[in-house]
């Protein structure tokens, strides 16, 4: 069996069944006007009957005229401060005799994900790869990473700022997880579910479930059709890195510099961007120590000090990094570009800055270049 | 560490309202640790007990706005080590620089009585442009846990964690939703330095910009976004010209936008 049918409330079972496996289960829900990924007790937690309104610079909830549980796009948030923290503790210290006494972190709780979009597959993989893989593990990430269940969610829409169809990485999820469920509306509600691992069948042999037809796989093929079908924004995904690559002087980037905040939500939001900064705090008394790694971003001026000043001081060129990392020297990198499409930075950017849109304008005069030669 | 060796802490007023010098007041957990930590030398608010200088650190709150303040500051500065600037009036002047862009006789004469009795400067201004400052804790009032960590490092001799990015970096850092994007409403945190904690996004409000302009702060990049949230011009110049609208990122793009003839502009 490689798929299956599930009712609500079986699939609600199944959420169950990860509780009791002892797994914090996590998926997305409705907090403060928007969809956001936090604790579930169950399918009743999910948000049913919304969707989401997404344009750059703007986002709304709107009732939807049915009772959809995965009715919405991508969630405000990725799964990135699940496994990639805003905020963790590297070690403790303390003072003891004439040395110090070293606190690892705690072990992290395991954990299942629910409802996890293609394109954010995507974006864990890619982050798999720069923290869990390569030379350099993060032993944080690996530890929160290795045993995640995943269940993926298909998307039947999509909204006007994604474009997983023009980076492969959606709207169907492929790799990268345990079951993939597709959601079919009607008098007879079903979850379509798709097995993607030996622990997701066997999971999936917990709640009632019918095998599903030729017909079942046919509607899910024609949703996602639909959901490429309705994506109207797009990058190159094989010309882009060149592009920039050899645009690093088009005048496109003073004239977003005048734009752009450098306040770093665009790099916070993204699944894909992993940078951080190092601090450490010590008591009053100078007993007790905390080394801790929080989320920093390309778009701080502390994050490129040396010798006191920053290397990247304008935010002409700031922004440059940002867009050349994401979709040029990510490629030389690690192999692949840094983006995967699910655009929240176009959406969470306080003033609309929309990257395909910035793309599009440097490649519309490939190779224009400032007369005045702006300094980086 | 023994009695004799604690460093000498002095807490001054200038013209403020006390909310900062509280702040430290209001750490109850931790009061006694400071208390251990340094010998608290000179802070009126706490005890009337004074310790003559020289002190190892200085706490100066509030802006210079009498010509006594301008007396005082050069002897406080010459009695301290290591002298730190706390609160929007300290760092840029504070609420009372709104006068800067207006008449003081004019104003002086709707609220006072008898306006003769003061003694007062034409502007507000902050303590770095009267005197050097070695930091800078920002805010109105100022952050508990961040004075917290200046007490710290200075003790240690080293830098304390003052990050100057933005307010969004600890609204998203904490998990908040974006007001300005998802409610409407209007919010300073793109140009406004962090160390809040997020705390008016947290309970679904703008940010109101009291801890100054973030390291790159450009208040012109953001005002088509306060726009598309309904705030006409001279409603931004209103938002930015509050806690700390004469620090210079503020003030220029508020005074392009709340245009008189009789207010000054630098
Ligand atoms: S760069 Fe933007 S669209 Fe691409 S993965 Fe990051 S947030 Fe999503
Ligand atoms: S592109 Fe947008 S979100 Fe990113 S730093 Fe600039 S203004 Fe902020
Ligand atoms: S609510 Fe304000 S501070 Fe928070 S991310 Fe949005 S613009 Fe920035």
């Amino acid at each position: 069996m490689t798929d299956a049918l599930v009712t609500t409330a079986a699939f609600d079972a199944l959420l169950g069944a990860l509780a009791d496996d002892g797994r914090r289960v996590i998926g997305p829900r409705v907090r403060d006007g928007a969809v956001v990924l936090d604790d579930l007790d169950g399918v009743a937690d999910l948000p049913v009957g919304w969707a989401d309104e997404q344009s750059p610079g703007r986002y709304r909830l709107r009732r939807r005229d049915d009772d959809a549980h995965f009715g919405f796009t991508t969630p405000s948030t990725s799964w990135k401060p699940f496994l990639h923290p805003a905020r963790e503790v590297v070690f403790r210290a303390r003072l003891d005799g004439a040395g110090f006494e070293v606190t690892p972190p705690d072990a992290p709780e395991p954990l299942a994900f629910i409802g996890v979009r293609a394109c954010d597959l995507a974006g864990i993989a890619v982050q798999d790869r720069v923290l869990g893989g390569g030379r350099f593990v993060d032993a944080g990430y690996a530890a929160r990473r290795s045993d995640v269940f995943v269940v993926a969610a298909d998307c039947g829409e999509s909204g006007p700022t994604c474009f997983c169809g023009s980076m492969g990485t959606g709207p169907t999820a492929t790799t990268g997880f345990d079951l993939a469920v597709g959601e079919r509306l009607g008098d007879e509600p079903r979850f379509f579910v798709r097995i993607g691992s030996a622990r997701g069948a066997a999971l999936l042999e917990r709640v009632e479930h019918t095998p599903a037809t030729e017909a079942d796989r046919a509607d899910a093929r024609a949703a996602a059709a639909r959901a490429v079908a309705g994506q109207s924004r797009s990058v190159a995904a094989g010309e882009v890195a060149g592009l920039l690559a050899r645009n690093l002087e088009h005048p496109r980037w003073d004239e977003v510099a005048e734009r752009c905040l450098a306040c770093t939500n665009c790099t916070l939001v993204c699944p894909t961007c992993f940078c951080t900064s190092v601090e450490d705090s010590v008591d009053l008394a100078g007993t007790e120590a905390v080394r801790s790694r929080r989320w920093d971003s390309c778009f701080t001026l502390d994050f490129t000090a040396l010798g006191g000043a920053p290397v990247r001081g304008s935010v002409r060129s700031r922004y440059r990094q940002w867009l050349t990392h994401k979709l040029s020297t990510w490629q030389d990198q690690f192999g692949e570009l840094g983006c995967v499409g699910c655009g929240r930075c176009l959406t969470w950017c306080p003033v609309g800055i929309d990257l395909t849109e910035e793309v599009a304008a440097i490649g519309a005069t490939d190779g224009a270049e400032n007369p005045g030669g702006t300094p980086s | 560490m023994s009695a004799a060796v604690r460093p000498r802490l002095a807490v001054w007023k200038f013209s403020s309202c006390d909310g900062c010098q509280l702040t430290l007041l209001d750490r109850e957990d931790e009061l006694l640790a400071v208390a251990e930590a340094v010998e608290v030398a000179y802070f009126l608010e706490a005890t009337s007990g004074v310790v003559e200088g020289p002190y190892d650190v200085s706490l100066v709150e509030g802006s210079i706005s009498t010509p006594h303040d301008v007396e005082r500051i050069q002897e406080v500065r010459a009695a301290s080590k290591v002298l730190v600037s706390i609160g929007a009036c300290a760092t840029a002047g504070g609420i009372q620089a709104l006068r800067n862009f207006a008449d003081l006789d004019e104003l002086a004469s709707i609220v006072y009585a008898h306006p003769s009795f003061l003694s007062a400067l034409d502007t507000s201004t902050p303590i770095a442009d009267h005197v050097p400052v070695d930091l800078e804790l920002r805010g109105c009032p100022i952050d508990g846990r961040q004075l917290l960590e200046l007490i710290g490092a200075v003790l240690a001799g080293r830098k304390p964690v003052l990050p100057a990015h933005s307010v969004c970096v600890e609204c998203k850092s904490a998990g908040n939703v974006c007001v300005l994007v998802a409610h409407g409403e209007p919010c300073l945190g793109p140009v406004t330095q962090a160390g809040c904690g997020a705390l008016c996004p947290r309970y679904h409000r703008g940010c109101y910009g009291c801890f100054g302009p973030m390291e790159s702060a450009a208040p012109e990049s953001l005002a088509p976004a306060l726009a598309s949230v309904g705030l006409d011009e001279a409603d931004q110049g209103r938002l930015l010209r509050t806690f700390n609208g004469w620090a210079p990122p503020f003030r220029a793009a508020s005074t392009v936008r709340l245009p008189d003839p009789r207010r000054r502009t630098t």
